[in-house]
């Protein structure tokens, strides 16, 4: 197992780290909103998709929800869910799409119990994907969408604190 | 609610316990065929489930399906999966369905592409299941698309989803209950059980968490033809756990089709006995025969129950 397979069981640890990123960038917000989101997206996605590729195999969906799903990334799932595990779970507690993999959803479940700060959040509803943010800088989308890359609707409905 | 129950939901609320069971639909145009697929089991089941391309494997449509049936006199249940539709193509769906009058909709993720007879398709899952059941109730309850778009008549959903107690994460599936529930599931169907014990330390936890009080749970059944078909359904059909006890009990038998038919009435006898468990959905392919038998011998069947 390599190294940064092995930091992935400990999510608590990285969710601290992850906290601390996003503190960063919130306090960078007024400089990154002089720049502009948008040019701000083109420093930010490169070492984003290296970084959080290396340790999560991030798909740089654009809308990171690492923190609420045990610091497992959803995308690395097949059917791409981002709710809970599905029906097709193996025996042994693999993927059925992929037999070699440990079911994403199973590592994602037992990680955020471990997580003080985000664990919970595995357990709200999450909307469904906004396909154009795919390939940019989640960080920046927070800052700039502010929850307004998911439906209207689903805001209101949810509650959901969506950052 | 601004609707009235169908015989479904109607069923479920008198407090009987209920018997749903699959139609897998027919390789044909002909709506003859669709009729012949529901004759056996339609008759004893309070409703009859359409699949939506199970195990990956094309077939006529479901909500065809179901349009022939219900215009039949059956009260069908619609099952939608996620795999093969974007949202787009899913509430137009949603609201085709309603307006043909199949308001029963069960809200599945669907089993993967590579389980079924066009393994090189290119899989969908623009949603959850979870997100589908939340993406029908707010059509139903808010009367607007996801876009915010509003729908000039609300669909009259009754909204399930499924449960599988059978496999991991274990403890996660009572929590996912809670969450399909929370986004506007009325009731849940399982996959096949086999391991009654699992099945009453899932249902303990959806006890506990109070959910059988805010939803109707049945639990998924059927017979084993042979030890063949045990190994078929554990090794092929995404999610299903066949017991090594119950294959060894297939292959010891001397009957085999007696002795998968005694299998399943006694897996019935225990399931009913579990508080919080609202009825049963019979899933017997190729076996419909034996299916039915199998609801007259726990009297449930329709020479008791519909005479």
């Amino acid at each position: 197992m390599s190294l940064l397979n092995r930091l992935r069981e400990y999510p608590h640890i990285l969710e601290v780290a992850y906290k601390l990123t996003e503190r960063i960038v919130e306090g960078l917000k007024p400089l990154l909103k002089r720049i502009g989101y948008e040019r701000a997206d083109r420093y930010f996605h490169v070492p984003e998709r290296i970084s959080k590729g290396w340790v999560f195999d991030c798909k740089m969906c654009g809308q990171c929800t690492l923190h609420f799903t045990g610091m497992t990334c959803p995308m690395t799932c097949p059917k791409n869910l981002r709710n809970g595990p599905c029906g097709g779970v193996r025996l042994n507690g693999f993927c059925e799409v992929d037999a070699t993999m440990k079911c994403v959803w199973v590592e994602a479940f037992e990680r955020s119990q471990k997580m003080k700060t985000y664990g919970d959040g595995i357990f709200e509803i999450h909307p469904p994907l906004n396909h154009r943010l795919a390939g940019k800088s989640a960080f920046i989308n927070i800052l700039s969408l502010q929850g307004d890359e998911m439906p209207a609707v689903w805001k209101t409905q949810t509650g959901l604190r969506h950052e | 609610m601004n609707r009235t129950p169908g015989r479904f939901e109607a069923a479920l609320r008198s407090g009987k316990f209920v018997v749903t069971a699959e139609v897998t639909p027919p390789d044909s145009a002909d709506p003859q065929d669709v009729l012949k697929a529901a004759k056996i089991l339609g008759s004893a089941a309070d409703a009859l489930n359409v699949t939506d391309g199970s195990g990956a494997n094309c077939h006529i449509s479901s909500v065809a399906t179901c349009t022939i049936l219900s215009n039949a006199g059956y009260e069908v249940i619609f099952q939608m999966s996620c795999r093969d539709r974007n949202r787009i193509a899913l509430q137009a769906e949603l609201l085709g369905a309603s307006a043909l009058g199949l308001h029963n909709v069960l809200c599945l993720t669907g089993d993967d592409v590579t389980a079924g007879d066009h393994p090189q398709a290119k899989r969908v899952f623009d949603m959850d299941s979870t997100q589908l059941i939340q993406t029908a109730r707010i059509m139903r309850d808010e009367g607007i698309f996801l876009s915010g778009r509003k729908l000039s008549a609300k669909p009259k959903f009754f909204l399930g989803g499924a449960d599988n107690p059978f496999v991991e994460p274990f403890d996660f599936r009572p929590l996912r209950l809670a969450k399909k529930i929370q986004a506007g599931a009325e009731f849940f169907q399982s996959q096949y059980c086999f391991d009654v014990e699992r099945l009453k330390s899932h249902m303990q936890k959806v006890r506990d968490l109070g959910l059988h009080e805010k939803s109707f749970i049945l639990i998924g059944l059927g017979p084993l033809r042979s030890e063949k078909t045990a190994e078929f359904l554990r090794t092929k059909v995404p999610g299903v756990y066949v017991p090594d006890a119950m294959v060894e009990r297939m292959r010891k038998a001397q009957d085999k089709r007696t002795e998968g038919k005694r299998i399943c009435v006694e897996i019935i006898q225990q399931v009913r006995e579990i508080q919080g468990v609202a009825g049963i959905h019979m899933m017997a392919y190729k076996q419909e025969e034996a299916g039915a038998e199998i609801l007259e011998e726990v009297g449930l069947g329709n020479m008791t129950t519909k005479q």
